[in-house]
């Protein structure tokens, strides 16, 4: 019991990372209020970007950078739509995910069903990896993972604990603050915005690089939509993302276990769970009957034009 | 008292199109003192104090401070010598705490946030200047007082020398009023500079040491605060008037009550009472004047009027029948209409053409639909003869409304609010920023209607406006009801000592 | 704005003419650019849209094909369109479309037997409901509680995806079958086709005049303008604002749901898993491509079916089956940068001397 619980809970971490990287680039991004609702589309680039690569080089760290890369440009194009062109950031994302859920189907159809040679391997942390249960579920993981335990304490210090996570939480709730005081306001979103998609796209290299080894069309299979979900689940905090990441990775996957012991309940109500909750979430933390304020950035969606002022 | 100047403002001259809002001001600041800058809208002051700030450049003049020329090109010039603002609008992140707020504002601080530092620094300060301040508390849950306390203590931690209010007690109770004045006073005493800009007599000849009064971008009057009166500066603020050019005056005498308000509260946007339970007769072929301060209570009580806002308590009746909870579309029907404040946020929009304009209220009359069916004819036919009635200036009846002048803009909206007959106008500044020639239109368009028998709620800040237009004025301060008079029967002085708080 | 030496200014007004203009230059230029995407992928551009166009649009049983692929685009492209007519930001036509589906779809297979035209306007209301009732969860919030629609109407998505897929796997399962769908509805109900095409294709036009000439021309139409451009003025003029977002949004899902319909009934002839394909966010495109205009979506819902249509042939050939779905996004990409071009004047920086209003 033990035994599954435990490979239960590793798993869920596994899972929990790979949509985590998309929610954290995410979260940045609505902070500094733009919304992209191409993710699902950027996650499938930075999957299929990094496998062609690693297929083709055998070499891990060149396809993480190749992501990234991917995510960069991408995310500069998109700074490029919303913030300087000052275009409908849902018409924008809406473009982003069609164009890159077909393009990566397109530049990936030659490494489709094809397995990688190399892949990230989990490594056992010497010492900490010897403690029972804890070691087998945190300290079993492989890179991308590690990586995420140091990113998650990073941002949530970023965002509350520094300056520039002050002018970060100002960027999406007043942006012509900012702007009267001299700061660059389009250069920090395009800076977030690019950010954000880097992180997107290395979700997606969670995928084909870690959780599989291999590309398929489309083998996101929504996370992309779960990641953007865990946004507002999340309060716009990276802690609660952390939280709810681990939530609905539970969930799944004790879903998918659940079908043998719980026979009556489908499948399908575990995977509507995430999405219900959120729903729940943003009601109860951005209806406007709450005494408090609402925690939804002010300025998410909303274009900034200097000549507004 | 031998003292330097910390600050001259030398011949400022800053023209805007053919507006002149600066003409050759000269100013003069010295450490310790508060100086008020008094004068209507329009006389220039924020002007004034954005060329200081270096948000503005102006055409001519020069500015020193300590003695020595500066430039002020861009606000951090402002800022590194120590001169801050506390603006009408606040720059305050909501959900952000006041630590956070002013850690934000400090430029040249830390990158990692030690909350400790700033708490610290600001209870040191709170005790220092009287400034009551909670470090942890977020934005949104602060009163509006409590906000600006905050703006004030974002110039402190930076070290402020000279500090710029804009209007501080436009949104204070008097009590609030009083504890900010305390603080600045202690600030004074510290060596630092206030400006204050206001409007306010009462408060500034009690307040500062001395007061410059603009007015049409020119200086008109500079005291000390001992030798100033409330005369003097009512003279200086409205300028030497008697009460020539009278346009009207056929006095009808037997009039009916139109309306009757009781005992009328109303708050404001921030929560704070608006109207603390004013009672007044309206009656029918009247031109009834507001006159007040801005900020007395004249935006609410039009809103309340006209639907727009909510009445808390009291009853407002017309022609006896009770309207306090009826929606705005009832009152519409009922023969109430509306010139808003600000006509291209709520009035006119500015994106739809001249003809969607012109029927906002009346799509639904027989006349422009049928059975929802626009009919576009007699729509175009109504709007050209608004254009033709009221002399309105257009580039197409297409074009959206946007791109028309701010005179011509006005008389469409006027033009469709008066079109039903209305029995009861509601005209909030009507003229405010017009040109003379669209100003006697309007004008004459509204004495047309109290001809008629409508009965007109003019609210102006000009005293000429109120004495050549209505037969009657209330005076409001603070929300509170002065005096209600003849326009024949008082004269300038009395009705600016209400204006400032004085009871009849 | 400035970028180096090029200063934006934004147009007050644009003309007509720039207005249809500008978007189609930049579909037209996006096309070309993903001629790009096919020389990469080893074709000859010309060619391969030559074969596209041909059969999509100018061969009879090529453009029945497409027409019929673009039945449900087009209700999901009114959909979108009305509901961004007054700013409300409905993405959740896709589950809308699905919802509405499973109620009409659900009494086609299991609801009780009615005599000919009855049974149409039975299902043709029960998908406008459906479509409509989810609709109405994101507009009440949005209404009453001032909540963000566009993460509602997206999570309400998968909700109803994934209840279609539970039905399709499950309860409704057709007998004997390996994937997710039903059986065939009763042919009773199955919509006519004419040469080919589905007859909901006048259905669609019928509804998508009405509502061009419903928004242009009634009084309701011009409140929803008024609430577009400005809440404020609404509420000044006694406009009931709330009541025309529930309005509004609840039609918007009907729509959306009345693609269930058409598809059903005329297409498909069944219900499955994924019945949508997506439809829902190509209607999202669809509208805006359409400036919104329900005359105009029906021209560019027809455009894209015929580009999947189209890719499906050249398949044939070799092209990778993505191809119209980059074409679709980089059309969308382009039009998004020519929309720039008629907001914003450009004009080359002469250096001024600062002496001017700049706030």
């Amino acid at each position: 019991m033990i035994t599954l619980l435990t490979s239960i809970c590793a798993t869920a971490i596994v899972y929990a990372v790979s949509i985590l990287y998309a929610a954290i680039g995410e979260i940045f991004s609505q902070r500094a209020g733009i919304m992209n609702l191409g993710i699902e589309g950027i996650m499938l680039m930075g999957a299929v970007s990094g496998f062609l690569t690693v297929y083709y080089t055998n070499n891990l760290v060149l396809a993480f950078a190749a992501s990234i890369l991917v995510g960069v440009v991408l995310g500069f194009v998109f700074a490029f739509l919303t913030v300087t062109l000052h275009a409908d950031q849902i018409v924008c994302g809406m473009a982003f995910l069609i164009l890159c859920s077909g393009l990566s189907g397109f530049i990936g159809k030659r490494v489709t069903g094809i397995a990688s040679a190399v892949k990230f391997e989990k490594i056992d942390i010497p010492v900490l990896s010897r403690i029972p249960v804890i070691g087998d579920i945190f300290f079993k993981q492989d890179f991308l993972v590690y990586l995420m335990y140091i990113i998650i304490p990073l941002s949530i210090f970023y965002i509350y604990k520094t300056r520039a996570g002050l002018i970060l939480r100002a960027l999406g709730e007043n942006p012509a603050s900012l702007d009267t005081a001299g700061i660059n306001v389009f250069a920090l979103r395009y800076a977030y915005v690019m950010f954000a998609c880097a992180m997107t796209a290395i979700s997606g290299a969670c995928i084909s690089l870690s959780y599989t080894n291999f590309w398929n069309e489309g083998m996101t299979g929504g996370k992309g939509w779960i990641a953007f979900s865990l946004v507002a689940f999340s309060r716009w905090n990276p802690w609660y993302a952390l939280h709810g990441a681990l939530l609905f990775g539970g969930i799944s996957i004790i879903g998918m276990n659940l079908q043998i012991y719980l026979p009556g309940v489908p499948s399908q109500f575990y995977g509507m769970l995430p999405y219900a909750a959120t729903v729940f979430a943003l009601i109860i933390t951005t209806g406007s009957f709450r005494k408090k304020h609402t925690e939804e950035p002010a300025a998410l969606c909303q274009i900034y034009d200097r000549e507004d002022r | 008292m031998e003292k330097t100047a910390i600050l001259e403002m030398k011949g400022i001259t800053k023209k805007f199109e053919n507006v002149m809002a600066n003409d050759h001001i000269d100013l003069q600041l010295f450490p310790g003192e508060i100086h008020a800058l008094l004068g209507e809208n329009g006389s220039g002051k924020s002007t004034l104090m954005n060329v200081l700030l270096g948000i503005y450049k102006p055409n001519h003049g020069e500015i020193f401070f300590n003695g020595e020329k500066v430039n002020m090109k861009t606000p951090k010039n402002a800022a590194d010598l120590g001169i801050g603002m506390v603006h009408q609008h606040f720059a305050l992140i909501q959900p952000l705490s006041v630590a956070e707020n002013i850690f934000l504002s400090i430029e040249k601080g830390s990158f990692i946030l030690n909350q400790q530092k700033i708490e610290k620094q600001i209870s040191e300060y709170s005790q220092k200047f009287a400034l009551d301040v909670d470090p942890k508390a977020k934005i949104w849950q602060l009163s509006v007082g409590e906000q600006q306390r905050v703006e004030i203590m974002k110039l402190l931690c930076r070290d402020s020398r000279i500090l710029v209010l804009d209007e501080p007690s436009a949104v204070l109770t008097p009590q609030e009023a009083n504890e900010m004045f305390k603080t600045l006073r202690r600030m004074a005493d510290e060596g630092k500079s206030v400006i204050v800009i206001s409007h306010k007599m009462n408060e500034v000849m009690e307040h500062a040491d001395r007061i410059t009064v603009l007015k049409n971008g020119r200086i008109a009057d500079e005291m000390l605060a001992a030798e100033a009166s409330i005369e003097r500066l009512t003279r200086a603020v409205v300028g030497e008037r008697d009460i020539a050019q009278v346009i009207h005056k056929p006095q009808h005498q037997d009039k009916d009550l139109l309306v009757e308000a009781t005992q009328l509260r109303v708050f404001n946007d921030k929560g704070l009472v608006a109207l603390h339970d004013i009672s007044f007769q309206l009656f029918e072929g009247e031109i009834f004047g507001i006159a007040g301060v801005a900020g007395s209570g004249q935006r609410e009580l039009a809103e309340a009027l006209a639907g727009v806002r909510k009445i808390s308590s009291g009853s407002v009746a017309m022609k006896g029948v009770p309207i306090t909870n009826k929606n705005i579309e009832e009152r519409i029907s009922m023969g109430i209409s509306f010139i808003p404040e600000d006509r291209l946020k709520m009035g006119l929009i500015p994106g739809m053409n001249m003809m969607k304009n012109a029927i906002l209220k009346e799509f639904k009359a027989r006349d422009y639909s049928k059975y929802g069916i626009l009919r576009n004819k007699s729509i175009r036919a109504l709007t050209q003869s608004y254009v033709q009635r009221h002399d309105i200036k257009h580039g197409g009846l297409d074009l959206p409304v946007g791109l028309m002048s701010g005179g011509n803009q006005q008389k469409l909206l006027i033009a469709r609010e008066i079109n039903g007959k209305p029995l009861l106008i509601i005209a909030a500044y009507p003229v405010r920023g017009l040109d003379i020639g669209a100003t006697v239109s309007i004008h004459q368009t509204l004495l047309e209607q109290r001809d008629r028998g409508a009965c007109v709620l003019l609210i102006s800040e000009e005293l000429d406006e109120i004495f050549e237009m209505c037969d009657r004025v209330a005076v409001l301060c603070d929300g509170k009801l002065m005096g209600i008079r003849n326009t024949d029967e008082t004269d300038y002085g009395e009705i600016g000592r209400m204006m400032s708080g004085e009871s009849a | 704005m400035k970028i180096g030496t090029l200063r934006f200014e934004k147009k007050q007004t644009v003309s007509l003419y720039k207005k249809i203009l500008n978007p189609i230059v930049f579909i037209i230029l996006g096309m070309a650019f993903s001629c790009v995407f096919i020389a990469a992928a080893g074709f000859q551009p010309i060619a391969v849209f030559a074969k596209m166009i041909s059969y999509s649009f100018l061969s009879a049983k090529g453009f029945s094909s497409s027409v019929n692929a673009a039945l449900p685009l087009m209700f999901c492209g009114l959909s979108v369109a009305i509901a961004f007519k007054m700013n409300l930001n409905n993405i959740g036509a896709e589950g809308q479309y699905a919802i509405g589906a499973i109620l009409g779809g659900g009494f086609a297979l299991y609801g009780p037997d009615l005599p000919a035209p009855f049974s149409w306007i039975a299902v043709f209301l029960l998908c406008a409901l459906g479509g409509g009732l989810w609709a109405l969860i994101a507009a009440a919030l949005k209404a009453y509680w001032k909540i963000n629609e566009t993460i509602v109407t997206l999570m309400l998505n998968y909700i109803a995806l994934l209840l279609l897929d539970y039905l399709c796997y499950g309860p409704w399962m057709a007998p004997k079958q390996t994937t997710a769908m039903t059986s065939t509805i009763p042919k009773s109900l199955y919509l006519p086709m004419i040469n080919g095409i589905s007859s909901g294709v006048f259905l669609a036009i019928l509804i998508a005049v009405l509502l061009y000439l419903f928004l242009r021309y009634t009084t309701v139409g011009y409140r929803i303008d008024v609430i577009k451009n400005s809440v404020r003025s609404a509420e000044y003029a006694g406009i009931p604002v709330k009541k025309f977002i529930l309005i509004v949004f609840v039609l918007s899902g009907a729509l959306a749901g009345l693609a269930g319909f058409v598809e059903v009934t005329g297409i498909l002839h069944r219900v499955q898993s994924q019945l949508p394909r997506g439809s829902g966010y190509t209607g999202i495109v669809i509208a805006y491509l359409s400036q919104f205009n329900p005359l105009a979506v029906i021209i560019v819902a027809i455009l894209f079916g015929g580009l999947q249509n189209g890719s499906a042939i050249v398949q044939i050939m070799g092209v990778p089956s993505q191809i119209a779905t980059m074409i679709q996004g980089t059309i969308m990409v382009f039009v998004i940068v020519g929309e720039f071009f008629n907001h914003y004047r450009i004009s080359v920086d002469r250096e001024e001397k600062k002496g001017g209003a700049r706030t």
